[in-house]
């Protein structure tokens, strides 16, 4: 048990995979302007991760290492989430359109969502079972979604303060992420004692 | 993109879609199938010469065996981390003997070490193989200061223990969790030493 | 070459920056830039895939449905990247080592996809290539830039030469996470006030 819990503390804030171990910063920079948004873009990578760890997971074990194919793991597992990105897409459509509605925008954007990619290697890498591969990937998609829930908050207070010039745009952007980052180094060292 | 080059492309009729995805996928598979043969044994070898480069620097001088080929496995208790032995010979006589061993208490978890044991049990050398601490705190753990303390040093006295937990060995500045580490692992090289010389 | 070959190679470099301008592609960019070899080698891996699937992308755009392109792009270029891991793997271990996981997430960096989208998939081979060549080293600079920066700052050393000596407090910070992003932030302001300006 302790164990499961340890994976879930050490995903979200100590080697948190945005701010530490630099996955998904394309969406974290780029869809970060209001929490609104932010949240929803939380929420369909937390979906889309979980279910994509899940299946090249699987896919991994039963398939690729049984037939000696492991080299093909990278082409494999960017098809499956790609497919899996469209027909999410083509399902929610159908059978939840106020769903469709919140998350359908950001959808086509976590295909070459880095994290997703990023976490269904690693999990095969790290000699999980399947319960601690889910557990894992669930709790860095949580980490993801804290922290640009955390950015967003900071960039919207951002749009109203006076920004130095030069420091207008990216850069002000980006010091902002190196200051939340250093915040989460805080966190470094728990679980090792 | 001009009108002329726009109706050049094909129409995205089922078949056509289905047969230029094949055609994509089948000359892909081809490629990656062929680089795989020709890399496979560099890929091995390269591997193999990382191990050994790491072998020979941490035992003592003068052995004519081929140390990794003449290997040790045993699989610690748990069933998944493993322990290798690498025993250096000269003509029938037992030089020295690497260990490959690991530790999960080091800052970013994982870390693996391989030790050389003189026979009496006193550490020859070590080398860190494979770790994620942290660039530059962390990291030092294998730099000349702190780990040239070890030459000499045998695991099984009392002292072998960094300062702050009572014994005489002195972490690396700001990384007393990653030196305590390398001390876990390395004294789990010296227990799986210890075995295998009383087995023989 | 004629005039709109040279503006093709040269966009890249400084215009259309991929990182200073663009910020495509920003997880490799903070993620390995811990040195200056490490964001050289980085940028030479990225500039090779680019090169290669540019390349195929323009030879194959008019075979292509135009509601398949994306997946038969998709599968081109995680082919290339492939064929750049087993490469690298076999014959640059430690550097591969380095790298980790970010040479299999070349597939997902924005820039190759980007490149394949607005440049290959509507121009011929040699316009494709030299937009290729030009992104491609666009890129290994910014990040050989970084990862000198972080390095100088981080770790006292450049490309691995260390003239600060091994007693230095250098620091530490521009080597951490969050000097990634500082660090970049700065280069950012540079690039804009001093580059940029001048080349308009």
């Amino acid at each position: 048990m302790t164990s499961y819990l340890m994976i879930f503390i050490s995903a979200i804030f100590v080697n948190n995979i945005v701010l530490s171990q630099f996955l998904g910063i394309c969406p974290f920079l780029g869809v970060s302007k209001k929490i609104s948004t932010s949240a929803g873009m939380g929420g369909a990578v937390m979906f889309v991760m979980t279910l994509s760890t899940t299946v090249t997971y699987i896919l991994y074990k039963a398939v690729l290492v049984p037939n000696n194919l492991t080299f093909m793991t990278t082409i494999v597992f960017i098809l499956v989430i790609a497919s899996l990105v469209q027909m999410v897409e083509i399902i929610l459509k159908k059978l939840s359109p106020a769903l469709y509605g919140a998350l359908g925008i950001f959808l086509p954007l976590i295909t070459t969502n880095c994290a997703v990619l990023g976490i269904a290697i690693l999990s095969v890498q790290k000699d999980f079972n399947l319960l601690q591969a889910v557990c894992f990937t669930l709790a860095n998609a949580m980490g993801f979604t804290l922290a640009i829930i955390i950015f967003a908050g900071l960039r919207e207070r951002l749009a109203r303060t006076k920004v130095p010039p030069a420091l207008q745009g990216t850069p002000i952007a980006l010091i902002t992420a190196g200051l939340l980052a250093m915040a989460f180094m805080g966190f470094a060292g728990i679980g090792t004692h | 993109m001009s009108e002329a080059q726009k109706n050049k492309t094909v129409s995205s009729s089922l078949p056509a879609m289905i047969l230029s995805l094949t055609g994509v996928a089948v000359i892909s598979a081809a490629i990656l199938g062929g680089v795989y043969q020709l890399t496979k044994e560099p890929i091995q070898k390269a591997k193999n010469a990382m191990e050994l480069a790491a072998i020979k620097e941490v035992l003592p001088g003068d052995f004519d065996n081929d140390p990794y080929a003449d290997r040790i496995t045993r699989t610690q208790k748990d069933g998944r981390n493993v322990i290798e032995l690498y025993p250096a010979r000269r003509g029938k006589e037992v030089k020295g003997i690497a260990v490959k061993s690991y530790t999960n208490k080091a800052f970013g978890g994982h870390m693996e070490v391989i030790v050389g044991f003189y026979l009496d049990g006193t550490i020859n050398n070590f080398k860190i193989i494979e770790q994620k601490e942290t660039p530059g705190l962390g990291t030092k753990v294998n730099e000349e200061k702190f780990s040239g303390q070890f030459k000499g040093a045998n695991p099984a006295h009392e002292g072998f223990k960094v300062r702050q937990d009572g014994g005489e060995i002195d972490a690396v500045t700001a990384a007393t969790i990653s030196s305590r580490a390398v001390i876990d692992a390395i004294k789990r090289a010296h227990k799986a030493y210890r075995k295998f010389n009383a087995g023989k | 070459m004629d005039k709109k070959s040279i503006q093709n190679l040269t966009r890249g470099l400084i215009k259309e920056n991929p990182t200073f301008v663009m910020l495509l592609g920003m997880c490799p960019t903070l993620g390995v830039t811990t040195s200056a070899i490490n964001g050289l080698g980085m940028g030479i891996a990225t500039l090779f895939v680019l090169i290669l699937s540019n390349i195929a992308i323009s030879t194959v755009k008019s075979f292509t449905p135009e509601k398949v392109r994306i997946p038969c792009y998709i599968v081109i270029i995680a082919t290339f990247v492939t064929v750049v891991e087993l490469v690298m793997s076999a014959y640059l271990p430690k550097l591969y080592a380095a790298l980790g996981i970010f040479i299999p997430l070349i597939v997902v960096n924005c820039i190759i996809l980007g490149r394949a989208e607005a440049f290959a998939s509507k121009n011929g081979i040699f316009q494709s290539f030299l937009d290729a060549v030009g992104m491609g080293l666009g890129f290994t600079l910014s990040l050989t830039t970084l990862g000198l920066v972080r390095e100088i700052l981080g770790a006292g050393s450049a490309f691995g030469w260390n003239f600060a000596g091994t007693e230095a407090n250098t620091m530490l910070l521009f080597i951490m996470p969050p000097g990634a992003f500082l660090a970049l932030a700065g280069l950012i302001i540079l690039f804009n006030k001093y580059i940029k300006r001048s080349s308009d």
